[in-house]
């Protein structure tokens, strides 16, 4: 575990160094960003929908028996931005472009497409590495901002849906708008950020140390995802006692 | 296929390997290897499978460091800055490792694109060329999937020129061949070795290649080098490792 974490941080500290040459990544760091967001936007979408809409679903007609089901917009606010969202959809994330991250860098290194780059000079940090880390830092802020709104969305629609809780959209957002503040909204994209990074590096690592073939590649993946997960959830708890 | 008359002026490096030992996981691999080669020579290392040449091969470009023992380039050691700076060296893999991800042009202009050496157009110019050299003129939009084995080895040898390198290593260039193919990319070594005299090391476990395309060959079994010559003295030569690699035939066994 502290070999990997030791060598999560040279990753790291490897990849800011390569952060001045970014420019001449430019075109990879776009494809890549534009594949993270094509394959997650949609499903982001769909999970932060019915997670705001459940969360609305369960705690409307507890806030409703006690003459406070306009509070649910805060509720429901809160637990999107500052938790739910940053999490859950890091999570996904992990689940979803994690793995093809390292599927992709793994396959490189056990077909020696790797030490090719290095027979050119090529530094597969600079090649490999640096493009996807800057675009998933930036992609997966923007992906938890789409889904905290279409969370906010879910719950609004279900509060006003549901004839146990009843409570119009204005009446929502109104109370929403009361409660929420934007720095609990830039507390949960704080968040997502250093989740991205874990991802990012996490990913990036995993593939990178692959070895053994193509039952090589699916262990890298595997542990790559698990990391992930382990480390938001780690992670949240010390931010969220940070952030607080 | 003949032993290539070199020509042209000679930009081949000289190579020197002296003790070079290395182990895994305790077990030895290397076990002090020694030889050297001269500019412009296209040495051959045979050897059965197992017994160290890929290697050896990654020591020389620079992908394993060693336990003990140098690699000398020109006399001076690989992995010193000067080397780096100064020589530069390519490597076809068995497997071709070109990148999936890219078209046949890019990954032969991967070197000059990533280090921004030429123009996008000069970069495609010097891609049509090089692939027209390893016979697959306008494949440049062709994705490595769609291409045959002996095709994608000749995309690796054209992305290897591309860096205008004085020493090329290639590892195991016809295995997973046809007989045809096979003689295709012999000719290939052949044919640049006579054109821009480089230096080559093939190493190879086909026979057929090595004696068709070697000015000498050493023979390695074991992570030690056996026997090492012009191909007619290896051929010649009465030692039993040596005689049982170079004889094993099928006609020779009874199933």
């Amino acid at each position: 575990m502290f070999q990997n974490l030791g060598e999560l941080t040279l990753l790291f500290w490897r990849t800011l160094r390569e952060l001045p040459a970014c420019w001449r990544q430019r075109l990879k760091i776009l494809d890549q960003f534009f594949e993270i967001g094509n394959a997650s936007l949609l499903m982001v979408c769909i999970l932060s929908f019915f997670i705001g809409g459940v969360i609305a679903l369960l705690t409307g007609p507890v806030l409703a028996e006690r003459g406070v089901a306009t509070s649910i917009g805060g509720l429901v606010g809160i637990a999107i931005c500052k938790e739910l969202s940053p999490v859950m959809m890091s999570i996904l994330i992990a689940g979803r472009i994690g793995s093809a991250m390292t599927a992709e860098i793994g396959s490189m290194r056990v077909y020696q497409e790797i030490d090719a780059l290095r027979t050119m000079n090529i530094n597969p940090i600079h090649y490999l590495v640096l493009p996807r880390m800057i675009a998933i830092t930036v992609a997966v802020p923007l992906l938890i901002t789409f889904s905290v709104l279409v969370g906010w969305g879910g719950g609004a629609l279900v509060a006003a849906g549901n004839p146990k809780i009843n409570v119009s959209f204005p009446a929502f957002f109104e109370n929403l708008r009361l409660v929420v503040h934007v720095s609990d909204v830039v507390t949960g994209l704080l968040k997502s950020l250093v989740f991205a990074i874990v991802i990012g590096l996490v990913a990036c690592h995993q593939g990178l140390v692959t070895i053994g073939g193509p039952r090589g590649i699916g262990r890298s993946v595997t542990k790559s995802v698990v990391n992930c997960i382990v480390l938001i959830v780690i992670l949240d708890y010390f931010l969220t006692r940070i952030l607080l | 296929m003949n032993a290539p008359t070199k020509t042209n002026e000679c930009r081949g490096v000289s190579l020197k390997v002296q003790n070079l030992r290395k182990s895994y996981n305790g077990i030895e691999v290397l076990k002090g290897i020694d030889f050297d080669v001269s500019p412009g020579e296209v040495f051959v290392i045979m050897g059965p499978s197992g017994s160290g040449k890929s290697v050896m091969l990654r020591h020389l470009i620079g992908l394993e460091q060693p336990d003990t023992g140098e690699i000398l380039i020109d006399g001076k050691p690989i992995h010193s800055p000067e080397v780096m700076d100064q020589y530069r060296m390519a490597m076809v893999f068995q497997s071709g490792a070109l990148l999936n991800s890219l078209t046949v042009g890019e990954n032969v202009g991967l070197y000059l694109t990533e280090h921004q050496l030429k123009s996008p157009q000069e970069i495609a110019k010097i891609v049509a060329e090089k692939l027209e050299v390893v016979g697959l003129k306008g494949k440049q939009e062709v994705m490595p999937a769609d291409l045959s084995g002996g095709m994608k080895k000749r995309v690796a040898i054209a992305r290897a020129l591309i860096i205008e390198p004085q020493l090329i290593l290639y590892d195991e260039p016809t295995s997973e061949l046809d007989p045809m193919s096979a003689v295709v990319i012999g000719r290939e070594i052949a044919k640049l070795n006579r054109e821009i005299c480089v230096t080559s090391i093939v190493v190879t476990h086909d026979r057929d290649l090595a004696f068709g395309v070697a000015d000498r060959i050493a023979v390695i079994n074991e992570g030690r080098i056996i026997a090492v010559g012009k191909p007619d003295d290896v051929k010649k030569d009465q030692s039993q490792a040596v005689q049982n690699f170079l004889n094993a035939d099928f006609k020779n066994t009874i199933y």
